[in-house]
């Protein structure tokens, strides 16, 4: 059931009055998700996470939502925002074109409250796929001033995929994860790729054994929904199939 | 065995299928369709062992592309360690108990028993 709430502020010459529907869910009371709506005054400027905060400070300061660097760079304000995984702080609310904007906790996350999930199994993944670059230990302890070079074009084949903040964002938007539980997810994938592909690891035969697995790469069914919805320019489902061509020969 | 060369056999059976298979429509074609599927012809078809074979290829590359796509589907619905076994070893099961009827059916017309 929808409750909508009022705000009683001056809007401005240029402010546009919107509904913003927030998700409320407490695992702990609630067995349903509920929407309460809000009309909250924005400008052309406010994004989505300005106008939740504004719920949270002029209505009902117990709206659950996480976040901290508000530029798009610590990537934990990740949620749906009409229909669609975005960051709250880098999506404008005049970007939505919609005079209604529903947000909701990110698909695919175990919800902790209203909009905060549990990031508990991205890190697991993350993690499994050793996101450090592997070498010999002689190669670096031996000399801590060794420096490790990489020609430009070296760079160009992984750099991107260093812009994940590890937001969420692809593993939420993508289907295979809503049905496979142990898939291991665009976002570790890409990360395997990304040091799999830097000219200074010694690690590619571990990491590609270790997503070589019944829930690992082949599980990809290359919708690429992963790659539309990074906040960060990232593309997983290219980083996906270019570990699928190592592994099956095309690449080396 | 490890999924990429499950994966690798995977994609290798669909591409041959389609090859044999546009060769076994393109010989079917040779005929009208009612006089194809006449019991003398499919019978002189079993006995023409070139074409008998092309037909047994086909049967295993499908069975063994078949139930290993419904594995990974089954794989992808539902997780579960005796469930994942389960699902593994029942599909294994059913190709090759595809693969042997099919194979009947190739063999009995060739020893005379149709």
């Amino acid at each position: 059931m929808a409750q909508a709430y009022e705000i009683d502020e001056k809007k401005t010459p240029t402010s546009k009055t919107i509904t913003l529907r927030i998700a409320r869910f407490n695992p702990e009371h609630d067995s349903d998700t509920t929407f309460m709506d809000f009309s909250v005054n924005v400008e052309k400027w406010t994004t989505v996470l300005e106008a939740i905060l504004d719920v949270k400070q002029h209505f009902d300061h117990s709206v659950a939502v996480r976040y901290s660097c508000r530029q798009a760079t610590c990537g934990s304000c990740g949620m749906v925002i009409n229909g669609k995984p975005r960051l709250a702080c880098f999506t404008k609310v005049s970007e939505l074109n919609s005079d209604t904007v529903t947000v909701e906790p990110m698909h695919n996350f175990p919800i902790i409250r209203d909009l905060a999930v549990r990031f508990d199994r991205l890190f697991n993944t993350h993690h499994k796929v050793k996101p450090y670059l592997i070498r010999d230990d002689s190669e670096i302890t031996s000399n801590t001033t060794k420096e490790l070079l990489q020609s430009p074009e070296e760079l160009e084949q992984f750099i991107q995929f260093s812009n994940c903040i590890k937001c969420g964002l692809c593993n939420s938007a993508c289907p295979t994860m809503a049905t496979d539980s142990s898939f291991v997810g665009p976002q570790a994938l890409a990360q395997a790729y990304r040091y799999v592909a830097d000219s200074r690891d010694k690690g590619k035969d571990t990491r590609l054994k270790i997503i070589d697995e019944s829930h690992g790469i082949w599980r990809c069914h290359f919708a690429g929904s992963c790659s539309q919805v990074c906040p960060k320019g990232v593309d997983p489902a290219m980083g996906i199939q270019f570990l699928r061509g190592y592994m099956l020969g095309f690449r080396s | 065995m490890r999924e990429s060369h499950i994966m690798k056999i995977h994609y290798a059976t669909a591409l041959a299928a389609v090859g044999l298979v546009a060769v076994h429509i393109l010989m079917r074609l040779t005929q009208g369709f009612a006089e194809s599927l006449e019991y003398e012809n499919v019978v002189a078809n079993y006995q023409f062992l070139p074409y008998a074979g092309l037909l047994e290829i086909i049967l295993i590359l499908l069975s063994i592309h078949g139930f290993n796509g419904l594995r990974v589907i089954l794989l992808e619905l539902k997780q579960g360690r005796v469930y994942e076994k389960a699902v593994s070893y029942g599909c294994l099961a059913g190709m090759i108990a595809l693969i042997a009827y099919g194979s009947r059916t190739i063999f009995m017309v060739n020893m005379g028993m149709m």
